[in-house]
Parts: C-alpha cells; structure tokens; sequence
C-alpha cells in the first residue's frame, strides 16, 4: 500500500512512494529522505524550528501532512547555498553570533530567507523582530538573529541593485 | 628528562595570539547549513522508533494496558512494559552518591508523577509507533494528587542542590534585627521552571553483543558513561557516546535522565538499532525542572542604610523518591555586607518528577527575592537603589570574611549605570512615561555567579609536520566550546588556529568533566593548556639537550613557543621550528598530557571566588491593560580572562533574556487535583519571543584573577540570569508603584493589586 506523490526539493524533482497518510512534511524530510537540516522541536506548530519555504511561503512543516503537498516545491535549508557558496543570510547569522547550540538556526535562517523574499524585512527593526517571533530560540540568540536579518537584507537590496542596474 | 629546569608551564603564553580574539563559531558553518549532525538526525541502517507511553495520573499503580491492541497495529514490533522489560544489573532506585538520581525505567507499575514513563512502543515506522502508544490506553488506580508547595509537613533538607549545605550564619541576625532602625520582612514566590532546551531529548541506541554505541546530547559524557554502564553490568568502555551538538542543555542535559535509558533498553530488547526522540510535553516530566520556591527575606540597616542584618529563607519542593532542593538562599551569603547574614531551606515532597539544576540553580531565584527585597530596604531608607548597594558593598565575602580573588563589580556598576544612564532616574516610581502613555521604569539588580571548577583531562599532541592536536571530550551546548577551547589549545601549543585540529564530543576522548556551573571552559580550558605545556616541555627538553639545535643549552634561560616555533627567551633570533626538532630527533610526534581542575578542589581555599555583574533595566507597562514589555537591559559583567569576547556577549546576552523570562514569562502550572502540568507546551509555556527582548546590550568589564585558574576564567554562562530577573522586577515597581511579589509577574498579577 502506497501513496505516490511528486516534489521537488531543493530544486530537484522527487517522486515519493509514502507508505503511510500519516506522514508530515517534516518526517517524510528527516525520517525517510534523511534532509534532517531541518529540526523537530515541538511538533505542534509552536517554535518555528521546523520551517520551510513551500511554493515560496513559509511554512511549518510539522503542520503539514506530505500527502497534501503532491506537486508542492519544497525548499529546505540544504538547498539554501548554492555551488558551495553560503546565502547572505547564513553568512550573516554567522558573522552576527544569531546562534547558539543551533537547533533552532535552521529554521531561523527559513524564517528570514522567507520574509526577505516577501519584500517585509525592510529596515525597521521592530519589524524584523515581529516577523521572527514564530521562531523560538531558548539560547536567547535574538540579538545576532536581527542584526543578521537586517544585515542580510542590505547586502540583498544592493546585490538586487546592481543587477538592475 | 634532563636536569635542565625547565618550568611544566614555560611562559609561553602569549594571550591574544588566538585567547582573547572574537572569531565567529568554528561550528558555524555546520550549523546555518543544517549539517551539524545532532542525536535525532542519525539514522543507523534498520533503525526502528521507540515512543514512550507517559501518565496522565501523578500518583497510584497503572492498572491496565492494552498491549494486545497496540502490538496489533500495523508496524509495531514490540510494546515493553513492567512485565516484560529486560533485566538491568542495577535498580533503577538504587542511589549511591548525591549525582546518582533515581530513574523511572519501567521497575514497577507504580505511578509517581504526571509524564512518568509507562511503556515503550517499538515501530518500523514513527507514524506506528506513535499510533500504539495511544492504543494503550492505560486504565490507572487513582491516588490523590499531592502537589504545591502548602502540600504538607516540611522539613531540614541534609543538603540543598548538589550537595550543599542547608544553612549557614555568620553574626546574629535576630539580635541585628532588634538593633536595626529600619527593617523589612517580605516573602516572594517563584514558579516551577522547565528547560525546555529547542531540542527534545533524543537518543539513537544500538548494541552490538555488550558493546553499546549511542548518540544523545550530554553535559557530561563520562558520567553518562558510568550510569549506563551501572544500569546494563557493562565495563564503561563499552559504551560508545557522540555528542558533538547539544541542541541546548541549561543542566537537563547533564546526567543521563530515564527517557534516554529506556532507549537502550528499548534497542536491547528489539535487537535492532532504536531512535527515541521525546515529545516536547514529555520534556515536563522525567528530565527535572526548577522546583517552585517560597523565599522569605528579613532586612535591617542602621539609620544610614548599612546593612545590619539580612536572612534569607527558602522553602522549596523535591519529589517523593529523591532529592534535589533549590538551594536559592546561598547566593545571600555572598553579596551585600552585613553585620549579621543567615540562610536557611526546608524542604517538602510532592507527586512530581524530581527538580535537578536548571541555568543558575539556586541564584536565579534567590537573585530575585534577594535583589527585590534590597530594592525594597533601599526604598525603605529613601535611597537610590545603586547608591544603597554601593554603601553596602562587600569588601569580602560577608559568610566567611575571605577576601575575593578578585571583584570588580564597583567597576561593573559605573559601566553599566553609565551606558544605561542611571543617573537620571527619578527616585520616586510612577513618574516616566513615554510618548504613547506607557508607564517606564527603571530598575537594577546584581549579578553574581560562583567560579568553579571540576576535574578534565586533555591530550595534545605535536607532529613532524608542524601541526598539532588536542583531544578532549568536551561539551558545546551553544556556549561555544568548539570555537573558545580550540583558541586555549592553540596557544597552549604556540601553534595558529589553522594548524591545529581540535577534536572533541566523543567520549573516547579524555573526560572533559561535565559542562555545567559555568565552569566547562575553565575546566577543560585549563586541562588542554596544561596539556599543551607538557606537549611544548617535552619538546624543548629535545631540543635543548641536542647539541645541533640552536637551542642546545638554553634550558637555563628557558624557551618560548609560538607560532609553530621555540626560541630563546633571552634571544628570539635564535630558535627553530617544532617540524625541525621533530625531524631531527626522528619522531613522528610527541605528545603532552594535563589535567584541569584545581587540585586543591577539596581544600579550603583562601579566596572566595564569584564572578560579578551590574544589570540596568528599563520595562514599558500599559497603564490599563497592565501589559509589560523590558524595552532595554543593559549589563556590565566582570568574569575574568575572557576567552572569545563575541561568544562570551551571546552567553551573557542569553542570560539576560533568561533573566527577563524568569521576571515575565516562565512558569509552569501545575493542575491542583490532577498533579499534571497544564501548559506543557510551547504555546502555553511562554518563553521570549525575539519581539519581547528589543534591545539587550552588556559590556565585558576587564577583570584579571591570578587566584581561580591558570587561565583566569570564571565563566559566564549563568550569571546574566542572575541580577536581570531583579532588575525587571524592580523596574515594573518604579513603573507603576506595584510591588509584585509573585513570579512571574504576569498582567492579572499586577493588576490585581
């Protein structure tokens, strides 16, 4: 007995045989394709650890069931760099300290990519700190996590400028 | 070795060559790309999933499982219980030593908290397992709940927290009392706390004959290593433990706890490979928490504001099987000077897992109470609260009349008062608003941590190609051990950091200790700088006893290392590198051993060691809805030699927000007449949100210590908890007038009064 759905996933085409309805976007990740980049922290849609970007809105993938996401484009933070080069977020969450033990970083990192790409970054930030508020950090690293997402967000509109340009 | 005198720890010690520089996380890379392999990410090929059956009861005997329908659903392997769960060598209740607590692992059919493990369902898949834990269906003989600090008769603890003294005096306080001019007495409550760390914990267990090979986060290794080795009759070096990422830890994570046993046992009765990871509402149960605590503070001072007598009493809650008492007096002993200073605890049982040391246990609440009622004396004597814990500064620690090995909180304050401009605070509350109307206080506390240090070993190692090694089975919970013990190994071996390798986070390496009082970068800092020594000796006594080295002779002079390099102390232009002297004498390596820890550990010692800190908050209070918001906290920390200055400000910066979390947000509820916890859950649980710390600043206090270690670490993992928690509190009270007493200090707490 299977359940055969189709996504992509950090930009590659999978097909899936799901063995069980059951299965969240999260576990079929972690537990049966082993991208476990992407964490487990309550399970309920309450600390933001397990968030990714799919069909480019942030979700938690915890709060998903993978069989309603057939045909869904999944982007988990294994596909966030790109030919061995870290995103302007990842290198700011380092350059910043917006992390600790990092359990939670992952899914920081999802948050942030997610709300600069929505255009709500900006930079005031109140904002930014309102909009990373579904991601919980029991380190406290939520200073560098701002600072990094602001940071990140320059370094993005002048790269977005040049191309203009 | 030759009879060259050559110091075991020749001055080459160059700090700030890698010690003392704020690299970003060696780690860090690992970590933003989601590669950073923690327990619950391993996957061993035929790996099954273990979920744990917990109580809903927190007292009487489970009565019925239904084990048949739950072995029934699709996918389940196995379902253990009381009835069938292997034998283990040792008795779970058995408790020799106060580090050794007692473990729920399936002994019996007796219920003794809410969230106790009941049975272990074992699955292919997850989903499986997940679905026959619920089929159980556990039918219970219901005893009452017996919970809440008023449960019953109290009593003298033999030792509070790990292993201290219940009490302590030095003067006579009630005579001080009756002496006193002005005098206060107040009582504060703080709430039951878990750790709640963002990852759950989680182990992946696999036998292979008796050889044990597992993942799971841990402080402590080499203790995790003897309790299971206890447990399953096995030699402790059978037992394979990786733990190089904790997904955060504050103390939950330092002695193995039950859930993760059950996984071993789990493994062993299955045959196979077992992953069990805990709900995040199991986390409130069999991991410890911070018992509640009800601390009465009893304050007298001359007609001047000197402080004549201060008592500090704490009355707290264990379980009804074993011991852990928050020791929340003790850091009374050691801050204010006052004629008279006493402490004290009692103690009482209730139908809850047992409390182990959680971030700061024991000062963070007493901090609380302790700086709330300073608050409240210096109110009480019309003092600006800075300028009231100024007169009472104590010169040296007020329980025992030592001398400090070093304080520079005088320092901490002017800092801290200064950046966060203090001197413009009204003395009288209720006098600041913003501009939409919003009540702004303004309150400070002290911050204090002891310094401690345990024992670790560290193995350095040179090779003939110029690099070197250091080995120790270190712990990084998030504080950074990765980034600051690779910095003390590199200069410790006068080596830059990219010829070093750096391994750690396995437990065949030597024991780092356990990572925890704050003490795990002193500890295992000093091991691997005293291993590095030795590594360097070794070397020069080559060297200096070959008469072709440029160095031939020099022992008298004595040697310096660095950067891959021995030269003469008297003459740097003569020296060569460590690749030649290798090299020459034909050995492919040389290798260096050191302890850490103070080998006086159990003597007295002449100094009292603490780490200080000033903390300045500023909260925000909605006048009619009571909402309230620390819009800005700012802290001046003195802590000795700072190893990496960046990571450092993250602990510190983490440990105000605990500190804010503590006054605001944290607290557990506890359902009176069923025992459980209502809230065990991250929606219900509150801890801050980014959008609730808006702005959380601190300094680093230059402060340099010959007496706590050769390094001069104290360590700054828990000391930001510690002062802020007050501050916030006294800053709700110049707010708006309200003195609140209770902890947290949630809205319909203010606006109740």
């Amino acid at each position: 007995m299977g359940f055969p759905i189709k996504l992509i996933i950090n930009g590659v085409a999978r097909s899936v045989e799901l063995d069980d309805p059951r299965v969240t976007l999260l576990d079929l990740l972690r537990e049966r394709l082993h991208l476990t980049g992407t964490k487990k922290g309550c399970d309920r849609g309450q600390c933001g650890a397990c968030t990714v970007i799919v069909d480019g809105r942030r979700i938690n993938s915890c709060l998903a069931l993978a069989i309603s996401h057939d045909g869904a484009d999944v982007l988990t933070i294994e596909g966030v760099a790109r030919g061995g080069r870290l995103h302007p977020v990842q290198e700011a969450f380092i350059a910043h300290d917006g992390l600790q033990c990092g359990f939670c970083t992952p899914g920081q990192i999802m948050s942030a990519i997610g709300l600069i790409q929505e255009g709500q970054a900006g930079d005031d930030p109140e904002r930014v700190r309102e909009a990373m508020s579904g991601n919980l950090c029991r380190c406290g690293a939520y200073r560098g996590i701002t600072e990094a997402v602001l940071d990140a967000q320059k370094m993005l509109d002048a790269a977005s400028r040049k191309e203009v340009a | 070795m030759s009879e060259i005198a050559l110091s075991q720890t020749p001055i080459h010690l160059r700090h700030g060559s890698n010690i003392g520089q704020p690299l970003t996380r060696r780690d860090g890379v690992l970590k933003v790309t989601g590669a950073a392999p923690y327990a619950a990410d391993q996957h061993p090929s035929g790996m099954l999933y273990a979920v744990l059956a917990v109580s809903s009861i927190s007292r009487g005997r489970v009565a019925h499982l239904d084990v048949a329908s739950a072995k029934a659903h699709p996918g389940v392997v196995e379902v253990i219980t009381p009835a069938n769960r292997p034998a283990l060598a040792q008795d779970p209740d058995e408790k020799s030593h106060p580090f050794m607590f007692r473990l729920d692992l399936l002994q019996n059919d007796r219920v003794r908290y809410a969230g106790q493990p009941i049975a272990i369902v074992v699955a292919e898949t997850l989903e499986a397992a997940t679905e026959g834990a619920a089929l159980l269906e556990p039918r219970y003989e219901i005893e009452p709940a017996r919970v809440g600090l008023d449960v019953g008769e109290s009593f003298a603890p033999q030792a509070v927290g790990p292993g201290f003294p219940p009490a302590a005096h030095r003067g006579d306080v009630d005579a001080e009392l009756v002496a006193a001019k002005k005098t206060i007495t107040q009582t504060y409550e703080t709430a039951a706390q878990y750790h709640n760390p963002m990852e759950p914990h989680a182990i992946v267990a696999a036998w292979d004959g008796d050889t044990l090979s597992i993942d799971t986060p841990s402080q402590g290794m080499a203790m995790a290593q003897g309790r299971l080795a206890g447990i399953f009759g096995i030699s402790p070096d059978k037992i394979h433990i990786r733990s190089p990422f904790l997904g955060g830890g504050f103390g939950c994570k330092g002695l193995i706890a039950g859930p993760q046993v059950l996984g071993v046992i789990a493994a062993r009765a299955v045959g196979r490979p077992v992953k069990l990871v805990l709900r995040r509402d199991q986390m409130f149960g069999p991991v410890g928490h911070r018992g509640p605590t009800q601390q009465t503070l009893r304050l007298g001072t001359d007609s001047e504001g000197a402080l004549l007598a201060l008592d500090h009493h704490t009355k707290t809650m264990s379980s009804t099987y074993d011991d852990f008492f928050e020791p929340a007096s003790t850091v009374s002993q050691t801050l204010y000077a006052s004629s008279a200073v006493a402490t004290s605890h009692e103690g009482v049982r209730a139908d809850i897992g047992t409390p182990i040391f959680m971030r700061a246990p024991g000062e963070a609440p007493g901090s609380i109470a302790l700086e709330s009622a300073i608050d409240e004396m210096a109110e009480a004597c019309g003092m600006d609260p800075l300028t009231f814990r100024l007169k009472n500064y104590a010169e040296v620690e007020p329980i025992s009349g030592k001398p400090f090995s070093s304080k520079a909180l005088r320092e901490c304050y002017r800092q801290g008062a200064e950046r966060f401009g203090w001197e413009r605070r009204p003395l009288a509350p209720r006098q600041m608003r913003d501009r939409d109307g919003f009540l702004v206080g303004w309150g400070m506390g002290t911050a204090t941590f002891p310094a401690h240090m345990f024992a670790a070993q560290a193995k350095a190692i040179l090779r003939r190609d110029g690099s070197g090694i250091m080995e120790i089975g270190a712990h990084d919970m998030g504080q950074g051990a990765w980034t600051a013990l690779a910095q003390i190994a590199a200069d410790g071996l006068g080596l830059d950091l990219d010829q070093l390798e750096f391994r750690s986070g396995t437990s065949d390496l030597p024991d780092a200790g356990i990572a925890g009082g704050s003490a795990h970068t002193a500890t295992a800092g000093v091991a691997i700088h005293n291993a590095g020594a030795d590594a360097i000796a070794r070397l020069a006594d080559l060297a200096t006893n070959d008469e072709r080295s440029p160095l031939f002779g020099a022992g008298n002079a004595g040697v310096i290392a660095r950067e891959g390099r021995l030269f003469r102390r008297d003459d740097p232009s003569r020296g060569e590198s460590y690749a030649d002297i290798l090299g020459r004498a034909g050995l492919a390596q040389i290798e260096g051993h050191g302890a850490g820890g103070d080998p006086n550990m159990h003597a007295e010692s002449d100094y009292a060691k603490h780490a200080h800190g000033a903390v300045f908050v500023e909260v925000k209070v909605d006048p009619d809805l009571g909402q309230m918001r620390a819009t800005r906290v700012v802290g001046a920390f003195a802590a000795g030699r700072i190893i990496n200055p960046r990571l450092a400000l993250s602990q510190l910066y983490g440990g105000m927000i605990w500190g804010v979390s503590f006054a605001l947000h944290e607290q557990a509820v506890v359902d009176p007449r069923s025992g459980r916890t209502m809230n065990a859950n991250f929606a219900e649980y509150h801890v801050p949100v980014n959008a609730d710390v808006p702005s959380v600043d601190a300094i680093l206090v230059e402060e340099s210590d010959a007496h706590v270690n050769v390094l001069g670490i104290k360590g700054v993992g828990e000391i930001g908890i510690t002062g802020t928690a007050g501050a916030v509190a006294n800053a709700v009270w110049h707010a708006t007038g309200i003195r609140v007493r209770k902890f947290p200090i949630a809205l319909d707490r203010l606006l109740a009064q």
